[in-house]
């Protein structure tokens, strides 16, 4: 379905995840949700994993949800969407949106098996994964997506890995649309949405969502936490359309990784009396292959 | 029509004739004919459904738990290990109250690894919430999926189709395969209750605290007991549709004046009805309990057919390692307290892993348990392949 720009453009509020639900504030999740809840409409089903969305947003008998929602287990949304895929097909209903959704864990540990196969099998799902880096709803264990040098419970000392680069990974499946987003920037997400919603097959949406209690920082800061992601290289912003990325977002001063670093109690071990760590070149180096990767 | 045909055939033209919408499997021995006989009745058209070949059994049951949920008639068929795989989902399926209709093709577990028969990986999710039928022989086998998913669609309770690997599912009998009008008349177009439809929106798979959890399962276990009548109800009703005696909660073979009786499920039952007609010759009474629907488990029909039966024996092909047969314990249980006293309930394991049950074995336990009761014993063990320092 074509959509014009202005319609793709548009901040859609319409209230499809609603407020009352139980995530801390400043949740970067909470807040991607909704946008991505209220870009899809009320012809979606969303496909929830286990994780902090779903225990926030739905216990029984009170959940958040205005679009019908379907949750099963932490590792198969993506083969849960797949069903209901399937059976909208066989049974002639629809067209409808179907969403997976998960956080980093049942996005690219334990449920990428699943989500792997959806992509693969071309299922027409949209995947959206917000990504805070670690496994908080069980109390900020590591995760393959948390970066190098973030401590986490598991990683007391900091983790030594660098983060697994799923957006590309999902590219690699042949899939025609995957795309990079964060919550500070409400119009540039729901665009993405809405054109994943608008291509036919599976897409794969990455928002980073900073968790204030994860990560160690006031919830207010986490709109600012994003822009400094995006504005040293740490994440960066762009589309992939059909195998070719496009989009790329530009950084108009790029911005010493500390500045993100800095803001943040994961990291605060990097800082010695004020003097940055070894560590924090390496992390600087990730930020400068990402600008080079995608000419930041 | 009668045909000459291999089971798990047979079984997949019954599926095909109950119209599921989706199909999703994954391959593993001995459930792969099944499948692989679906997928072709898909591919040539005979069958409007969606085929999903999936990474693993666990994606599988995932796909027929989305399907289900979004309103489709949902199958598929494992064994094994991939029924192990499936765990988790298993007991959100029935925690959902999904109608899913599943074939387990029943072969032993790892390590050691064994493509061969027995039916641990059925035991092992006896306590998940599904109704599990065990089919005697193909023509059962067949018809019991016809019957499947009528119960599990009335009851909003998942169905396993419990079938010996190998023994059934690559055996070539004749089976008598229905005419597909009359599945029709006798399977209703599926009414699903609760689906995601964005038409009326709701939650399904919604968490519930400690006020809310302990109801759910309360509930599952009294839906589970209740569905008792329904097995009956739907087995009497094929009864008079196709005019021959399949599923229900137990059958009996020459009980009425056995001073033995043996209880089993599943095909080994063949051998032993074989067994009791020739010691029937020999002037001995030995009669059969057969488990149908291993769960619900039939407690009341075991203790009303043997009340005033004192030799019972329990021939089962899975264990409780540390505690002993599965089987046998739920047969113990079916007996009042006081009434255990003077009854003999003799439990053996059999069939592992593929061995084969001769009749002599067969003979050689009842001619044991005859003389004596039997704790537990391990049919057909080989002792100069165990040493005791292994133990």
């Amino acid at each position: 379905m074509e959509q014009s720009a202005e319609e793709l453009n548009k901040i859609e509020k319409k209230d499809l995840f609603t407020s009352g639900h139980r995530a801390c504030g400043g949740c970067g999740q909470a807040l991607a949700a909704r946008l991505v809840a209220d870009a899809s409409g009320e012809n979606t089903i969303a496909c929830v994993a286990t994780g902090c969305l779903e225990v926030f947003s739905s216990p029984y008998p009170d959940p958040s949800w205005r679009i019908p929602f379907l949750h099963s287990l932490f590792e198969n949304a993506a083969a849960v969407a797949s069903g209901v895929e399937a059976a909208y097909k066989a049974l002639n209903k629809g067209p409808v949106n179907i969403i997976a959704q998960g956080g980093d864990g049942s996005t690219a540990d334990i449920g990428f098996q699943c989500m792997s196969g959806m992509f693969e099998r071309g299922h027409n799902v949209l995947y959206v994964c917000y990504d805070n880096e670690a496994y908080m709803n069980t109390g900020v264990q590591r995760s393959s997506f948390t970066p190098l040098g973030a401590r986490t419970s598991t990683t007391p000392m900091g983790n030594k890995t660098r983060k697994k680069n799923m957006p590309l990974l999902a590219a690699d499946h042949g899939i025609p649309y995957v795309a990079t987003a964060t919550v500070d920037d409400f119009r540039d997400l729901q665009r993405k949405v809405k054109t994943a919603l608008s291509i036919e097959g599976p897409k794969y949406i990455h928002i980073l969502a900073p968790c204030p209690l994860g990560w160690g920082h006031h919830g207010e800061l986490s709109v600012q936490i994003c822009r400094l992601a995006k504005d040293t290289g740490i994440f960066p912003i762009y589309e992939i359309v059909d195998g070719k990325v496009t989009n790329v977002l530009k950084i108009p001063v790029k911005v010493p990784v500390e500045e993100y670093l800095k803001l943040q109690g994961r990291f605060k071990h990097l800082f010695k009396k004020g003097q940055p760590t070894p560590e924090v070149a390496e992390i600087q180096e990730i930020a400068n292959q990402n600008i080079a990767r995608f000419n930041l | 029509m009668l045909k000459q045909i291999e089971g798990s055939r047979a079984v997949a033209e019954c599926v095909a004739m109950c119209r599921p919408n989706v199909i999703s499997a994954y391959p593993i021995t001995p459930q792969t004919h099944i499948v692989e006989d679906l997928a072709m009745i898909v591919g040539q058209g005979k069958l409007d459904a969606e085929f999903i070949n999936v990474e693993s059994e666990f994606a599988a049951a995932s796909v027929v738990l989305g399907a289900s949920a979004a309103g489709a008639r949902a199958y598929s068929a494992t064994s094994s290990q991939g029924l192990l795989l499936m765990c988790e989902v298993i007991y959100c399926i029935a925690g959902m109250r999904l109608p899913i209709v599943l074939t387990c093709a029943n072969r032993a577990i790892s390590a050691p690894l064994s493509i061969w028969n027995d039916q641990q990986d059925s035991m092992a999710m006896r306590d998940a919430g599904w109704i599990q039928l065990h089919a005697e022989d193909n023509q059962e086998a067949s018809d019991l999926h016809i019957q499947a998913f009528k119960i599990a669609e009335q009851t909003s309770l998942p169905v396993m189709v419990c079938m010996d690997g190998f023994i059934l599912t690559h055996a070539y009998e004749p089976v008598d395969i229905p005419e597909p009008k009359q599945v029709d008349d006798f399977l209703p177009p599926f009414l699903p209750k609760n689906i995601v439809d964005p038409r009326s929106p709701k939650g399904i798979g919604l968490f519930a605290d400690p006020r809310f959890y302990l109801e759910t399962r309360y509930i599952l276990h009294r839906a589970m007991e209740k569905s008792e009548e329904t097995i009956k109800e739907v087995s009497a009703d094929f009864a008079k549709t196709f005019g021959r005696n399949s599923g229900g909660f137990i059958k009996t073979y020459k009980l009425e004046d056995a001073d033995l009786v043996i209880v089993s499920m599943g095909s080994v039952v063949g051998t032993i009805k074989e067994l009791i007609d020739r010691m029937e010759e020999e002037g001995k009474k030995v009669g059969l309990v057969q488990i149908c629907s291993y769960r619900p488990f039939p407690r009341h029909e075991i203790y009303n057919v043997l009340k005033d039966k004192m030799n019972i024996v329990v021939l089962e092909k899975s264990i409780s390692l540390g505690r002993g047969g599965i089987l046998a314990s739920d047969v113990r249980w079916s007996f009042p307290r006081a009434e255990k006293k003077d009854r003999n309930i003799s439990s053996f394991i059999a069939g592992l892993g593929g061995r084969n049950i001769p009749m002599d074995d067969l003979r050689y336990m009842v001619e044991k348990v005859e003389k004596e009761p039997v704790e537990l014993e391990f049919l057909g063990l080989k002792n100069e392949l165990i040493s005791e320092k292994d133990l």
